[in-house]
């Protein structure tokens, strides 16, 4: 069992089975947050999800954002980043801050 | 809101103490958030850095991939990546900014670099794919770092300012305004107790005269 496992869509995460993640191919909201909870309590570290899998499980993501861990870290699938992850950077950043200080858009 | 206290000394003494411990509180509190939010900015700025970088990166796998996928048939894919030749593991640590637990991860890389696959079927696109893939991945984990480490920042900052603010616009008000009550309060039975006395005082002295 690796420490590193990769949640997503068939064509985009096979390729991660070369460099040695665990890959899973998941990209339905309901089983992969199931998995993504399974995965925690197994003690896998580090938790990549494509972004569409990313967005459609924020419940379970945004219940381990408060732990150490698991890292859960959006990547972008293979049609290009979306903005999900970016988004969430600067959400961090309002959150903290009060204003967006970052991106000045 | 106020609160309801005895009007006696030592309630008074009391709630003095409390307004020493809370703007002690206040001040060591806001000191935390100033810092924390000094080290969050530092931090968020080098996530974003990381997340375009291993935005690109990873874009740029994917593209190979494409073009890999597109000239192999899908089991020929996936025959050559099913065991792959070298293991991808993190040492994991933990790190402590202010008492805030975040993790530490390193990238350990086991096995050999190469390639999983026999070159009998496969095509130099699939080749690409994997070498920029391979690549990206310890910026991948360390963007798993530093991400982590901004997303409990920033929770814990908002915790904090939480705090201070509780403190300084309903705690610490709530005290002052209690202490100033229960010393209104005293002085009020003191000067009341005054007049009582002399009161007396001039009663005995028309008594002491007429009689």
């Amino acid at each position: 069992m690796a420490d590193i496992a990769i949640i997503g869509d068939r064509d985009s995460v096979l390729i991660a089975k070369a460099a040695g993640l665990d890959v899973y191919f998941e990209t339905e909201g309901e089983r992969a947050s199931r998995l993504i909870s399974r995965l925690a309590r197994e003690g896998v570290k580090v938790i990549f999800v494509t972004e569409p899998v990313y967005a459609a499980c924020g419940e379970v993501i945004a219940k381990y954002r408060s732990e150490t861990f698991p890292a859960i870290i959006p990547v972008p699938d293979g049609s290009g980043p979306s903005g999900v992850s970016m988004a969430a950077i600067k959400a961090n950043v309002e959150k903290a801050i009060g204003a967006d200080i970052l991106f000045n858009e | 809101m106020t609160l309801s206290y005895k009007p006696t000394r030592m309630e008074m003494t009391a709630l003095k103490k409390r307004l020493v411990t809370a703007k002690r509180g206040h001040k060591l509190m806001k000191d935390k958030r100033d810092e924390m939010v000094r080290r969050f900015i530092a931090y968020v700025r080098r996530n974003k850095e990381l997340r375009e970088r291993a935005e690109r990166m990873i874009g740029e796998a994917m593209e190979a991939f494409v073009l890999a996928r597109a000239s192999m048939s899908a089991a020929e894919i996936e025959e050559a990546l099913c065991y792959p030749a070298s293991g991808a593991g993190v040492a994991v640590g933990v790190d402590h900014v202010l008492s805030i637990e975040v993790p530490k991860f390193s990238f350990v890389r086991s096995g050999d670099v190469g390639y999983p696959y026999g070159f009998m079927t496969t095509g130099a696109e699939l080749d690409e794919a994997v070498r920029r893939f391979t690549e990206v991945m310890p910026i991948l984990i360390e963007l798993a770092e530093v991400e982590k480490t901004c997303n409990r920042l920033a929770d814990e900052i908002e915790k904090t300012r939480r705090r201070v603010n509780a403190l300084e616009y309903v705690m610490i008000p709530q005290l002052e305004e209690a202490i100033r009550r229960i010393s209104m309060k005293l002085e009020e039975n003191e000067r009341g107790n005054l007049t009582r006395l002399m009161k007396t005082k001039d009663m005995l002295n028309a008594k002491e005269q007429s009689g």
